[in-house]
């Protein structure tokens, strides 16, 4: 179906949503909670655009184009709401472990600061309740991708959801009990799709603390898991000649991401024979 | 699904009430006792269990209706029941305010203390109970939810020693909270009363008068049911039962004409009433003012089944009393109503979502309900005619998101009422994924009326572009505040006229149109004939009826915090621009009155921008909407610096 | 057997797309949660599922419905599906007469086991019975998942087969979303396979006793390679029972604990002449060797491919040096050609591949290349413009058939070897846990927040009738041998149904208790149907 984006016409497949077709023409629309693996929320509304005879902006990842449809990915309407989305972000969530939001901060011109002197945040301390995970809240935008992952788009495990309302809400487990108390089974597929790092692998987590963590000098190499025979692909990140962290690619067919708890944390005997 | 479920068993109680409401567990699995002969060999999961997720709320309710709060055995315990996992079941439970998470006493009043109670002496009444109450639970009104993102209510724990403090006559099991508006607003002040136990008791004090009636409806009285005041002009459409009819009387209703509507229906055939209903040019009446015709075709043609009809009785919006009043005074008309709305539309099932702070419309259209599938005008057979149609009453759990539609679907299903992205829209992807009408009561109750004298006859009323007749609520400053049915067209001051202008003669400061999801109008105002098209032109809109008026004497700007903190209380959490610009237009509220002009301009520059963001990128109507009115009353001088009786 | 190739039939998309799934002896849910995550998504799209299994695992909980079937009952049950599905008229004749054999053999073979016959010997109530039959037969598309619940039996390949005659019967094979499909239970158990590591296999799946296939490995390989099949695992140790297998290379396994009956495993391996060990770890067998092999871990320090459960080559690559002395396996394997007197050149894994793709039609299209730019690719893959397979068998749909038909094969139920009697009243079934693998040597390393060791996992009403407390140390034992071990009250099981894994043996030696009854076609050993008594431990019982 035909469809004009930013002035140019396009042809987009039945079904693409407005981020596909912009894709799919190169043209590139920021988002946070969209994830090519899981259902679109789109609570973040960092990728809203201009849909003309619309009311108001449309979140580019779950609106489907339609024939006909007039797209603008920049605008003055959609350039101010997307800096204070930034800017809501900025003052209220701990941002420091977030790097594709600093970009997106100056592309915007967003000023966090600029609501008063001591605007509420969602400041609190790290939850460490065992020796996989490490949750830290106060970086948590709720983009909901760690309950999608949780729940019904990979694990079903259901360990967490959101909890509270408005500016209260946040993601829980049942009665806010410890990780070990819950339904966790420690896939990390949550970790995985974390944008903020508020979820963490302990690991990583212990590196960053003591200033270990070094992304530049890592290396990513794809093999095959070692455990059953289901064949996923892992994707390993070696520091200094040990393990430091195990992924998947979303490209993947056989995980889409995602791994259970041995492909993700089962590496150590490796590191320690190593 | 693999439920992973500690901490905790149900109380004998707890059991109880769940089991009253579900059935007696069928097996082992969900927590009967073992029969090793069956449940060692095979049980039932997938799908069938899955379906069960939809009672999640009223099983929630049946708890906090029988022991006051739900505890984590009896959340585990439903869990079990209907396979739902708890950190969901938690997350449905966090979120409607009427459910309580820890320990407090069985009685509790909720007392309003929104912007037309305001109004009326709210605040005063509010620090009396407190006084001799001690102070209120948290949870229920911003203005006492303290900094919590935790999972105990710790007000509610505490309320009991505070209430020996205060040397209270012993009442143990006591407590008050505030509440955003009750839809008690032509009362003048109100409180829910909650009383929990195996004869669980809710029921609204209106007017309540003063903490000692709070008190004494806590500790056991039972107040007479409210009467309201009711007023139009001309004929009224809506109204003509109100008040004259037995509300607990099929008889009476028939007598009154019910039922004859559905009759004509039958005769007149799905395509027929649907015609009718296009050519009276209906809008809907619960703030949206979308083409009700289309509405129920667009539905009536969708391939998928079944289809579904929902009445959106979750009326919320602070100031608005409309649809409680047609629920409690006439409730067979809004059963009728959407029978006929089943049956045009080719949905078999309904259901009525009606807000947790209503008890007694709850009640009365339940028991109207009831006596209609008795008397086969619901149930397999409508008045004979071969076609299946019922209805179920939900009740809402305090939560005035659960008003926009997709987040009411939601909360059928027994999820958290956050809003859906449209589209798809509800015609087509509505309640458990199926082809949805979703009316207000009062467009509903409207088609009694289409149906017996024809749409286009029925459409003389009114203007061209706004048909037919409008409830608006009246409250604040007017000498009698109350429900009034007047034609489509009649100007602002008509209405306020018609309710007997405003007390002792004051003039008029503001009027706030379309609830807290409105916006001020100021004296200039006063003709404004109130029709969609010219309240549009205007700038403002008349949402769900409310018209509240502030007198020249009033406090604006205590009415404004009010308002924000409301949004502030109300949002679901989901969206950025919500979720936190809710939060942040709190805080900037007081810094547009600052005292230096230079920084209340400042402030107004980023609020405005605040504004326009939560209008355009918000999912929903209550973040697109949340800033209205405090930018209305900036833009009509109503916010004077510095501030007065500000915090 | 039945079609000629071992493997899974199809792709791990295609649980998305089916419509009804028996899952049988497997709880996929925690031996395999990625592919369990397919078969969520194929629920969600409104399949309906039946969990066959003794114990209703966090997998059967996901099912419609739960099959509670005694254990080692397996072949009844499946006889009584296909009868039933005869006799309600469901068969797909068309797919019967046209891509099968054997069907009024098969037919004859069912015959005896009614609804009501296979309720007494299975424990399955008959209309659960009835009721799986007739979905699975309705369903437009259908899949039939397995895994060591079905293949840890002395009748391993009659429990297969078993299985197999169902989807025969229904033509739920050979159509996209159709099809049977073992689950491998460790990563390279297919490619094993393909690789000719099977007694009677060449590479490829091509047989030893094909003198035309042997020939073409002769000339490639410039030897003669003898016509006859060779032992499998079981067998071997058979084998060292008589004395005619005297010594034995251990590439990365650990059957002193893994194995079934492990005094006996114990005593034929120190009986051996010679015993060479190539593992990671000094495992317990590896204790035992005249020689260790120190070897570089496959996923993360060496090259080289696996095959999963659905057919699929991927790549391993090598992240990591080993550590210390440790090698790649193919370094020390041509390290052992040379000193044996042959030359192989530097050892590559890449050309070691290409070797294959020449002699493995199945494999031939698969070229590094191609390996990974489609991230792994299914065999088979004729050539390198062929995509790979999504699901094998399709000629079954040709009319008229090309190749052979497909076999019914009549199959008796036979109970479990180590039978229950008073004396040992209960029955054990062995399993794994989700964090956890096999005898724990790689998992043990890493901190599960989930790990409680090994138990003996007792249904409430025994551990109430044994007077038996949570945690208590009990005694286990069998017609083998006896440990102690923690109770764990678990009400997925019911009475007289026990459980434990082999995951910890450094707590609890397992494999005592288990019986090597083997399938001699298969030689897998009988872990999953373990007689068994429990003892208060005394000591526990003075403490309590």
């Amino acid at each position: 179906m035909s469809a004009t984006i930013d002035g140019r016409p396009i042809e987009a497949r039945a079904g693409a949503t407005i981020l596909d077709a912009c894709r799919d023409a190169g043209l590139d629309v920021p988002t946070l909670c969209y994830l090519e693996t899981l259902t679109p929320v789109n609570a973040c509304r960092v990728c809203v655009v201009e849909v003309e005879g619309a009311r108001v902006l449309a979140p580019a990842c779950s609106r489907r184009i339609e024939p006909g449809m007039v797209v603008r990915t920049r605008s003055p309407r959609v350039d101010l709401s997307r800096k204070l989305v930034l800017e809501l972000l900025g003052s209220s969530v701990d941002l420091s472990t977030a790097p594709t939001l600093e970009p997106l901060m100056r592309e915007y011109g967003a000023d966090p600061g600029r609501f008063g002197p001591a605007p509420a945040t969602v400041r609190q301390s790290p939850k460490v309740d065992n020796d996989l995970y490490m949750r830290d809240y106060s970086k948590c935008v709720l983009c909901y991708k760690c309950v999608e992952a949780c729940g019904t788009d990979a694990q079903h495990t259901f360990a967490i959801a959101a909890a509270g309302r408005g500016f209260d809400a946040h993601i829980s487990t049942e009665f806010d009990v410890v990780l070990p108390e819950s339904a966790c089974v420690y896939c990390g597929n949550c970790i995985a799709v974390c944008p903020t790092g508020a979820l963490m692998a302990k690991h990583e987590y212990d590196l960053r603390e003591a200033g270990a963590w070094k992304p530049e000098v890592q290396t990513a190499t794809d093999t095959t898991c070692p455990y059953c025979g289901v064949g996923c692909t892992l994707t390993v990140h070696v520091q200094d000649r040990r393990i430091v962290k195990v992924t998947s690619p979303l490209e993947s067919e056989v995980t889409r991401g995602n791994l259970c708890v041995k492909g993700r944390f089962g590496f150590e005997y490796v590191n320690k024979t190593g | 699904m693999d439920l992973h479920i500690t901490g905790g068993e149900p109380t004998e109680d707890e059991r109880a009430a769940i089991d009253a409401l579900l059935g007696v567990p069928e097996s082992g699995w969900e927590g009967a006792a073992r029969d090793i002969a069956r449940d060692g060999r095979t049980a039932a999961g997938g799908h069938s269990v899955a379906g069960q997720r939809h009672r999640l709320l009223p099983a929630l309710h049946a708890v906090q209706d029988r022991v006051g709060w739900v505890s984590r055995g009896a959340m585990n315990y439903i869990c079990r029941r209907l396979s739902v996992p708890p950190a969901e079941a938690w997350g449905v439970l966090t979120f409607y305010h009427l459910l309580a998470r820890a320990p407090r006493p069985t009685a509790v009043a909720h007392v309003c203390d929104d912007i037309a109670c305001r109004l009326r002496g709210a605040e005063a009444l509010c620090q009396e109970l407190e006084t001799r109450l001690g102070p209120p639970l948290a949870g229920g009104s911003p203005a006492a939810t303290p900094d919590m993102n935790g999972a105990g209510v710790s007000g509610a724990v505490e309320a009991a020693p505070a209430l020996r403090r205060a040397g209270a006559p012993a009442p143990a099991a006591m407590a008050w909270q505030r509440s955003p508006c009750l839809g008690q607003c032509d009362a003048g002040s109100a409180a829910l009363i909650t009383r929990a136990g195996a004869m669980p008791e809710r029921f609204v004090l209106a007017p309540a008068a003063d903490a000692s009636a709070i008190v004494e409806a806590l500790a056991g009285s039972t107040p007479a049911p409210p009467r309201p005041t009711v007023r139009w002009t001309g004929t009224p459409r809506l109204l003509s039962r109100v008040g004259k009819v037995d509300p607990a009387s099929l008889d009476g209703y028939r007598e009154q004409g019910g039922y004859r509507a559905l009759a004509r229906a039958l005769e007149l055939g799905p395509e027929r009433v649907i015609a009718e209903v296009t050519a009276s040019k209906l809008l809907g009446r619960g703030g949206a003012a979308f083409p009700t015709g289309r509405k129920w075709d667009a539905v009536r043609r969708q391939p998928a089944t079944p289809h579904y009809v929902v009445c959106n009785a979750d009326e919320s919006e602070p100031g608005t009393f409309k649809d409680r009043v047609l629920m409690e005074q006439d409730p067979f008309a809004v059963v009728e109503a959407m029978t006929i709305c089943g049956l045009a539309t080719g949905a078999a099932q309904g259901f009525i979502y009606i807000r947790g702070e209503y008890p007694l419309a709850e009640a009365r259209v339940g028991s109207a309900i009831a006596e209609a599938r008795e008397a086969g005008l619901l149930g397999a057979d409508v008045m004979g005619s071969g076609q299946a149609f019922d209805i179920e009453v939900r009740r809402g759990g305090g939560a005035y998101i659960c008003g926009e539609e997709t987040a009411l679907f939601n909360s059928i299903e027994g999820r958290r009422g956050e809003p859906r992205s449209k589209p798809p829209f509800p015609a087509e992807v509505g309640v458990f994924g199926k082809p949805t009408v979703a009316n207000n009561v009062e467009t509903l109750v409207n088609v009694l009326a289409i149906v017996l004298e024809g749409g286009e006859s029925w459409a003389r009323l009114g203007t061209p572009a706004s048909t037919g007749t409008r409830l608006f609520c009246l409250s604040g400053h007017v000498e009698r505040p109350g429900l009034y049915e007047v034609p489509f067209g009649a100007t602002l001051r008509d209405l306020i006229d018609l309710a007997g202008g405003v007390p002792g003669g004051r003039g008029v400061k503001a009027v706030l149109l379309g609830g807290a999801a409105g916006s001020f109008v100021g004296p200039g105002h006063l003709d404004l004939p109130l029709t969609f098209e010219d309240a549009r032109a205007a700038g403002a809109t008349l949402g769900s009826g409310v018209i509240m008026v502030y007198d020249e004497t009033a406090d604006i700007a205590d009415s404004l915090h009010r308002i924000a903190e409301f949004f502030h209380h109300e949002s679901c959490g989901q969206c950025v621009p919500c979720r936190v610009g809710t939060q942040r237009q709190l805080e900037l509220l007081p810094t547009l009155a600052a005292p230096s002009a230079s920084s209340a301009a400042a402030a107004a520059s980023v609020f405005g921008e605040l504004s326009v963001a939560m209008k355009d990128a918000s999912i929903c109507g209550l973040g697109q909407t949340a800033s209205g009115a405090i930018e209305s009353a900036l833009n009509l001088g109503l916010i004077e610096r510095p501030v007065k009786g500000g915090e | 057997m039945v079609f000629g190739m071992g493997g899974g039939t199809s792709s791990y998309q295609e649980m998305e797309e089916t419509d009804c799934v028996l899952l049988w002896g497997s709880n996929a849910r925690e031996t395999h949660p990625i592919f369990f995550h397919h078969l969520l998504k194929g629920l969600e799209r409104g399949a309906r599922m039946f969990a066959v299994d003794p114990r209703r695992t966090s997998s059967a909980q996901w099912a419609d419905v739960w099959v509670g079937v005694d254990v080692g009952t397996d072949i009844p049950l499946a006889n009584a599906v296909g009868r039933e599905i005869i006799a309600a008229g469901l068969v797909n004749h068309d797919f019967v007469t046209h891509a099968t054999e054997g069907f009024e053999a098969y037919r004859a073979s069912v015959e005896p086991w009614t609804l009501a016959r296979a309720a007494s010997v299975t424990g399955v109530p008959a209309a659960v019975i009835r009721q799986m039959a007739h979905e699975y037969a309705r369903a437009r598309r259908a899949m039939l998942c397995w895994t060591l619940g079905i293949t840890e039996h002395h009748h391993a390949v009659d429990n297969v087969l078993a299985l197999i005659n169902l989807a025969l019967l229904t033509g739920h094979v050979g159509r996209w979303g159709s099809g049977i499909n073992p689950l491998r239970g460790q990563n390279n158990v297919q490619g094993g396979g393909d690789m000719g590591a099977l007694p009677d296999r060449l590479p490829g799946f091509q047989h030893v006793e094909n003198d035309e296939v042997r020939q073409k490995f002769d000339r490639a390989w410039g030897v003669t390679i003898p016509p006859k099949r060779g032992w499998h695992l079981s067998g071997m140790f058979d084998a060292m029972e008589r004395g005619e297998l005297r010594a034995v290379y251990v590439i990365g396994e650990n059957p002193i604990q893994s194995e079934a009956d492990q005094h006996r495993a114990a005593r034929l391996m120190d009986g051996l002449d010679f015993l060479v060990v190539q593992d990671l770890f000094l495992t317990d067998t590896a204790e035992r060797a005249d020689v260790v092999l120190p070897a570089a871990a496959g996923a993360f320090e060496s090259e080289g491919t696996v095959t999963s459960s659905e057919r699929r080559v991927q790549r391993c690559r090598r992240t990591l040096d080993p550590p210390g002395e440790a090698r790649e396996d193919l370094a020390i394997i041509f390290d052992l050609a040379r000193a044996l007197g042959h030359d192989w050149g530097r050892p590559d894994a890449e050309s070691v591949w290409n070797e294959l793709r020449v002699l493995s039609p199945v494999h031939a299209g698969m070229s590094y290349g191609r390996l990974d730019e489609h991230r792994g690719l299914r065999w088979p893959c004729y050539d390198e413009s062929h995509p790979g397979e999504a699901f094998l068998h399709a000629r079954l749909w040709e009319r008229p058939v090309k190749g052979r038909r497909a076999p019914f094969h009549a199959v008796e139920h036979t109970a479990p070897a180590d039978a229950l009697s008073d004396e040992y009243p209960i029955r054990l079934t062995t399993g794994r846990r989700l964090a956890e693998y096999n005898t724990g040597v790689q998992t043990r390393a890493y901190a599960s927040p989930t790990r409680r060791g090994e138990t003996i996992d007792l249904s409430p009403e025994d551990a109430r009738q044994y007077g038996i407390a949570p945690g208590e140390l009990v005694r286990i034992v069998s017609r083998r041998g006896e440990v102690m071990a923690p109770v764990y009250i678990d009400a997925t099981l019911r009475p007289g149904l026990a459980f434990m894994t082999f995951h910890f043996p450094e707590q609890v030696q397992t494999n005592q208790l288990t019986i090597d009854a083997t399938d001699p076609r298969a030689g897998t050993a009988e872990f999953k149907a373990t007689a068994i008594r429990i003892e208060k431990a005394p000591a526990a019982a003075a403490a309590t």
